[in-house]
């Protein structure tokens, strides 16, 4: 008990440990007897966490993150990627024999698997052209590899065969396995393995065979004593025998490979540099392979870039021409709209609130249900309304060319454009703004205005000086309510936004649905985000969130 | 009907707030500079309506109220000059107690030195200028109203009205606090409408009380004649504890009557608005008035009654009896070393002096 007494007393040497009647900690033993409760607590919390981090928080994890990822150009090129790395762009010179290898041996292998043609749009957000020269890329790159298979296949008919090959590269082990087994069986394909020492003796054959089985077994199902290799095979194996000596070969098939080990020599053979720009002439162009090196990090800052109207150059990002600059303008556009939308939801919605806190509960309760109608119609119907409303030929137009106010001539345009969007969002997150108001409002007693109009003030004194300071929380909690929801809005923007009316969010949804440059969507999103964090900050450290009251 | 002389004058004075109903019923009242008035009453019988009609809060729907001989039915409240301290203090919460003091002083556009000086001197006259920088919230309930009492008279008004002021109070602070406003009031001879529903609070405060009821002055008086000459018998109800008898007027001669009451019995009574023989009566006597087995003069009445419960309260003793057919006649008696204390069942002979039992309406 001296301990308890001598800890909680302000003002003595410090406390030491308090502790409980059993002498343990008093801390620990009030932890203990928190923790049921605390457990209960998460239990009763848990379905919804879950739920929120399943259904909210990872989704939003995994987008944000795509605005950095780029790990399709390393993965669909590796080889490519790998040698280019050494490769100096700034000396104006294209890279040497060995990138473009490795480039059509890329390419060959994601053409076969059909990836090819999303790295082409991938590439072609940074640069146009990229898609179509992918695409064409891979119908033309069988061309490089008849230059070898065609003379393999006059020296020796077996060189077009499957059999021949799968002797030669695979294990004796697995081929009598996979030469038992049918596809009736229903049993699993027995795995290629490579033959013992194979990727000693031609190692660009083994690799290129081995990516071959895997693709065949697995993506097409089939069997390797079926289905003859690529030309890419014959393309390496070509390489291999130039290279390597396979005079101590033994194993199957030796005859046939020491055979063509002998007329290699004399083989016709085309560099890869000269095949690629038959293939297409831009894989001699420089800024191709810029483009290429540029992005093949795993991560990339592109996006972001992009994002705010920059771009990587050999030089660091450089901010793009006048005319290419469209994101600075529509997140500019953004801001100034929301803010817009929040103020005059603020000059509308203020005295809305004051009556609904100051009237009798029947009137109030009829004016409440006005305010929350909106709640209960369809956004379309709304927004659509306010197309009939605005638009050239609508009511309002009509309304003001019979009253002789506007000639039938010059219409206002009030719809398509800024004024438009301002209008109707305005309208539609009115409520936003009302509610946090209306509840703030309801526990300012009415004594204070009496108050003050008993010290001597007048009524726009007593309101300004007493009453409109204490419901400036609402107006924070309104405001921070309409301005982050107006400033990610979409639907209402889009269909009466025209062009210039329209917001970021706009632009966001474009890249997801319709251009599919789901890393340039989460960039902007991304950055949306930050924005609405740092002006929540700003918030905080300017008013106080403390101070935002939303009843 | 009206007193050239008052400072503050209800003439006739109105309000319904529905067109149906009058909740102020034909006021009348009249109050010399300086006084302290309370206006006592139920819940619902109108004082505060009238408050607010002298703070201007609210418009009469007839009749007149005058300040200082001028008709301020037309004044804006902010114009009236009056201080008013509200039951739940009102002080802006926005404001420090300083600012809460500058405010009536800043919208008469007073210099600030002068200012600061004024709620130097207010804070110091509710011994509160310590808290100067203080919040609202961060002040007791009962410093609060202190400070409420300060911004209302740091302007200086003549007139101070007070809504309730300690009524959200505990009943030490609220006894501390009555004391103090009554001396600051005669200190500074600002004239002072109080309203209260606490019947202790109106008797020890106020030079005089006006019981109201049903949008009705019932009585206005001091609070001893209040007290011990009730007009009606709702007064005599509402102020004090009292024992009402129910009966009718037998004989009147001069100021004594005599009253049959329903049990049969015949009492001694002053005859206050009863006037003819035969007339419904309910007389009114205090509890500490009772005497048991009293000395009486000979012809004296007295009633027979039986003790049904005792209760010991310390510095009084508070014996409940069935007296003349009812139930709860109540009579306190000191507690001294030779008094009676009678026990459930003891059958005793009670009375009490005829100037002491008044015969009033019966309700």
């Amino acid at each position: 008990m001296t301990d308890a007494t001598a800890g909680a007393a302000p003002g003595q040497k410090k406390p030491g440990k308090v502790l409980a009647a059993d002498g343990r900690p008093l801390k620990e033993s009030l932890n203990r007897a928190l923790r049921l409760q605390k457990m209960r607590a998460l239990m009763l919390i848990a379905p919804l966490l879950l739920f929120v981090l399943l259904t909210f928080i990872a989704p939003i994890a995994d987008m944000l993150f795509r605005s950095i990822q780029n790990g399709i150009v390393s993965e669909t090129l590796p080889r490519t990627t790998e040698r280019l790395a050494d490769w100096d762009a700034k000396t104006g010179e294209l890279p040497d024999e060995a990138v473009y290898e490795g480039l059509y041996y890329d390419l060959f292998i994601a053409a076969e698997r059909k990836l090819h043609t999303r790295l082409g749009s991938r590439l072609n957000y940074e640069m146009t052209g990229m898609s179509s020269l992918f695409r064409q890329s891979g119908r033309a790159l069988d061309d490089i590899g008849d230059v070898y298979f065609d003379q393999f296949d006059d020296l020796d008919k077996n060189w077009d065969e499957a059999e021949p090959w799968a002797e030669l590269m695979g294990d004796p082990a697995w081929l009598t396995k996979m030469q038992a087994w049918k596809k009736a069986d229903g049993k699993k394909m027995p795995k290629f393995v490579l033959a013992d020492g194979m990727d000693e003796l031609l190692p660009r054959t083994a690799e290129t065979y081995a990516a071959f089985a895997e693709y065949t077994q697995v993506d097409e199902g089939k069997s390797l004593v079926k289905e003859e290799p690529w030309v890419l095979v014959h393309t390496a194996l070509y390489q291999d025998l130039m290279e390597k000596d396979v005079t101590g070969y033994t194993g199957p098939q030796a005859e046939m490979l020491k055979a063509a080990d002998a007329a290699v020599g004399g083989f016709e053979s085309i560099t890869f540099k000269e095949g690629m720009q038959e293939v297409d002439e831009d894989w001699l162009d420089h800024g191709t392979w810029q483009t290429i090196q540029m992005y093949s990090p795993e991560f990339t800052n592109g996006y972001f870039l992009n994002a705010v109207d920059m771009q990587k150059t050999p030089d660091g990002p450089e901010f793009r021409n006048e005319n290419q600059q469209i994101y600075g303008l529509l997140f500019k556009r953004t801001m100034f709209m929301s803010l817009m939308i929040t103020g005059s939801c603020i000059l509308l919605g203020y005295p809305v609130a004051w009556l609904l806190a100051n009237l009798p509960m029947r009137q109030a309760n009829l004016l409440m249900i006005l305010v929350l109608l909106p709640f209960w119609t369809s956004l379309l119907v709304r927004t659509s309304a306010w197309k009939v409303m605005l638009q050239q030929q609508g009511v309002i137009n009509d309304v003001l060319v019979w009253l002789g106010l506007v000639n039938d001539a010059d219409r206002l345009v009030m719809i398509n454009n800024q004024f438009g969007t301002i209008v109707a969002m305005t309208h539609i997150l009115l409520p936003f703004m009302i509610l946090p108001l209306y509840s703030v409002m309801q526990t300012i007693p009415p004594t204070y205005l009496r108050a003050a109009k008993s010290l001597g003030a007048t009524n726009w004194t007593a309101f300004w000086r007493v009453y409109f300071p204490q419901s400036v929380p609402g107006i924070g909690a309104g405001s921070i309510l309409v301005f982050i929801l107006s400033i990610g809005y979409y639907i209402t923007p889009e269909i009466v936004g025209g062009t210039t009316g329209t917001f970021i969010s706009n632009r966001i949804a474009y890249h997801i649905s319709s251009s599919l440059n789901w890393g340039l969507a989460a960039a902007l999103g991304t950055i949306l985000l930050a924005v609405v964090l740092g002006l929540y900050y700003a918030y905080d450290k300017i008013v106080g969130i403390d101070n935002v009251k939303l009843g | 009907m009206a007193n050239q002389d008052a400072f503050v004058a209800f003439e006739r004075v109105q309000k319904s707030y529905d067109g149906e109903t009058l909740v102020v019923k034909d006021l009348n009242l009249s109050m010399p500079k300086g006084e302290f008035l309370t206006m006592l009453g139920p819940s619902g019988s109108g004082k505060t309506t009238c408050l607010m009609m002298l703070a201007g809060f609210e418009t009469a729907t007839h009749g007149e109220i005058k300040l200082d001989g001028v008709s301020i039915n037309d004044i804006s409240p902010h114009k009236r000059g009056i201080g008013m301290v509200f039951q739940n203090y009102a002080l802006f919460p926005h404001m420090t107690v300083a600012e809460n003091l500058s405010f009536p002083l800043e919208v008469r556009k007073m210099g600030k030195s002068d200012r600061e000086a004024k709620i130097k001197r207010a804070l110091d006259m509710v011994q509160m200028g310590a808290f100067a920088g203080r919040r609202p919230t961060q002040l007791s309930g009962g410093q609060q109203q202190r400070i409420a009492l300060a911004r209302a008279l740091v302007f200086e008004p003549e007139l101070v009205l007070m809504d309730e002021p300690l009524g959200a109070l505990d009943k030490q602070l609220r006894e501390t606090l009555q004391f103090e406003i009554t001396n600051l009031a005669h200190e500074l001879g600002i004239t002072v409408v109080y309203v209260t529903h606490d019947q202790t609070e109106a008797l020890t405060m106020s030079d005089r009380v006006a019981v109201f009821d049903d949008g009705r002055i019932q009585q206005l008086a001091p609070p001893d004649e209040l007290y011990e000459k009730p007009q009606n018998s709702f007064v005599a109800q509402f102020i004090g504890e009292n024992n009402a008898l129910d009966g009718t007027i037998q004989e009147i001669r001069g100021d004594r009557c005599t009253v049959r009451l329903e049990s049969g019995d015949v009492i001694d009574a002053v005859p206050v608005n009863v006037s003819k023989v035969g007339e419904k009566t309910r007389v009114s006597i205090r509890p500490e008035r009772v005497e048991f087995n009293p000395e009486l003069g000979p012809d004296a009445h007295t009633l027979q009654a039986e003790v049904l419960e005792f209760v010991y309260m310390g510095d009084v003793f508070r014996t409940r009896l069935r007296v003349a057919g009812r139930d709860d006649f109540v009579v306190k008696t000191r507690n001294r070393a030779d008094q009676i204390r009678l026990s459930p069942g003891e059958k005793v002979k009670i009375g009490w002096l005829p100037e002491d039992c008044r015969a009033l309406d019966a309700p």
